[in-house]
């Protein structure tokens, strides 16, 4: 299994090698069976099949976005606020990184602390360009890189399963939650507590 | 002298001039006009040299391709990347059955289409890659402003798509020998979650404009080239896991020593 994984690693967002790191546990239709490998905040490595077990928020963003990036991150912190205590100990938030080629760890960490964001339950993510698009294709998040670096994309936040199924997304976006999306987040964690 | 010669021949064989029975050359464009205008692009997109599959792959192609690697066979595949009519047109996981070995393989997912491509050390066209080879017919490189050009690839649209479809490279190859760039399938690109055409999208007041960071959307820069705005509205239309019964693919590479 260890060595499944550093094969895979190496050749992280290779489809060939899709379902070879996916634990037998992953559903065939969960986001979990991409065995890209993803490196955090701090510089720590892991595969999307590490975070089941909780329920994730998941969206894309970019550092250096001065526009609707932001809003982004309110969005899902709005999520966050909307969870009782109890709740929000048995969620994740991912947000990854469409503009790898800029978004190193440092960068990634800066927004982390700017954000004051939590990373008991909030991960910051970067991946190999091939394996972003994947991601997004699997969000159905449509994005493209501008002759200037900035990048033209849609929004979403998206609610993944324990398991790492699709089972919500929302593109309303902004500081009031979308309460049909929080009502989703609070089912799912409920059901996973049991 | 002779060892020159017989160099000079060596290199001509495994160089440029050596006409590769799978792959064409393409050289490139400083700055291509592509029919789709973004707010950045308005100078043309550069379009390095690089290489495309002559022919779209075909159903001997892609059952070669799930023989070795048997993940990608129809019901082995995650749902995730392929939706439930991955190869429906097959009779079984390894029988094409009435699919002909000639034919362009259809219903493969994005996912699919680009794991083919990595198993041969390749990748999908980006999309100004496909549509700046997709701009030449059989004597120029651009014949996008030529009506009767464009007559003849809105023709095929026009034809139903019940009818079976043609072998691969039953068309004439255009100038840089490359066949059924139109006229037989969709195709897929790599880069094809970049392209942000749709129904929903085009509106730009209101919630839509929270959706775009930065520079606007998408807009036609030729309105009259409907024939490649299908093609970007159907792309953008769908995602990543689906299929449908005329869309296919083919794959490019970077020429030997270029930087991706």
């Amino acid at each position: 299994m260890n060595f499944a994984r550093t094969a895979a690693f190496a050749l992280c967002g290779s489809l060939l090698l899709a379902t070879a790191a996916a634990a037998d546990t992953v559903p065939t239709d969960s986001v979990y069976q991409l065995a890209a490998g993803f490196t955090d905040q701090d510089g720590r490595d892991f595969h999307l099949a590490d975070r089941a077990g909780k329920p994730q928020v998941v969206a894309l963003f970019y550092t250096s976005c001065r526009y609707v990036c932001p809003l982004i991150i309110d969005s899902a912190k709005a999520v966050e606020h909307a969870l009782t205590p109890a709740q929000r100990e048995r969620v994740a938030f991912l947000i990854v990184s469409m503009d790898p080629a800029r978004d190193d760890p440092a960068m990634l960490r800066s927004v982390v602390d700017k954000r004051g964001l939590d990373t008991q339950r909030w991960t910051l993510a970067r991946t190999d360009k091939g394996a972003v698009r994947q991601f997004a294709s699997l969000l159905d998040v449509r994005y493209r890189e501008l002759a200037d670096g900035e990048f033209n994309h849609t929004s979403a936040l998206v609610l993944l399963d324990a398991q790492g199924r699709r089972i919500a997304r929302t593109e309303r976006l902004g500081g009031a939650a979308d309460a049909e999306f929080v009502e989703a987040v609070k089912t799912a964690v409920d059901a996973a507590k049991d | 002298m002779n060892t020159v010669l017989a160099l000079a021949f060596a290199a001509a064989l495994a160089g440029p001039g050596a006409a590769d029975p799978d792959w064409a050359r393409l050289p490139g464009n400083p700055a291509f006009k592509s029919v789709l205008a973004y707010e950045d692009t308005r100078a043309g997109v550069p379009v390095r040299a690089f290489e495309l599959m002559r022919r779209p792959v075909s159903n001997a192609d892609f059952l070669a391709f799930v023989r070795a690697h048997p993940q990608w066979q129809r019901g082995g595949v995650p749902a995730v990347f392929a939706e439930s009519r991955y190869l429906q047109h097959w009779t079984g996981a390894l029988d094409p059955g009435k699919a002909a070995a000639a034919q362009p393989v259809v219903h493969v997912s994005w996912f699919a289409a680009q794991a083919y491509c990595e198993s041969l050390g390749t990748r999908l066209p980006s999309w100004t890659e496909w549509e700046y080879a997709a701009a030449a017919d059989e004597t120029r490189e651009d014949a996008r402003q030529d009506p009767v050009w464009r007559e003849r690839i809105l023709g095929w649209y026009a034809n139903p798509s019940s009818r079976p479809l043609a072998d691969v490279a039953s068309q004439p190859a255009d100038v840089h020998g490359i066949h059924d760039l139109h006229g037989l399938i969709w195709e897929w690109v790599d880069d094809a979650g970049s392209l942000l055409m749709s129904a929903d999208n085009r509106e730009q007041g209101g919630a839509d404009k929270l959706q775009f960071c930065g520079a606007g959307a998408l807009s036609a820069a030729d309105r009259e080239n409907y024939a490649v705005l299908m093609r970007t509205a159907m792309l953008s239309a769908l995602q990543a896991e689906d299929v449908t019964a005329n869309l296919g693919f083919r794959c490019a590479r970077n020429l030997a020593g270029a930087t991706p």
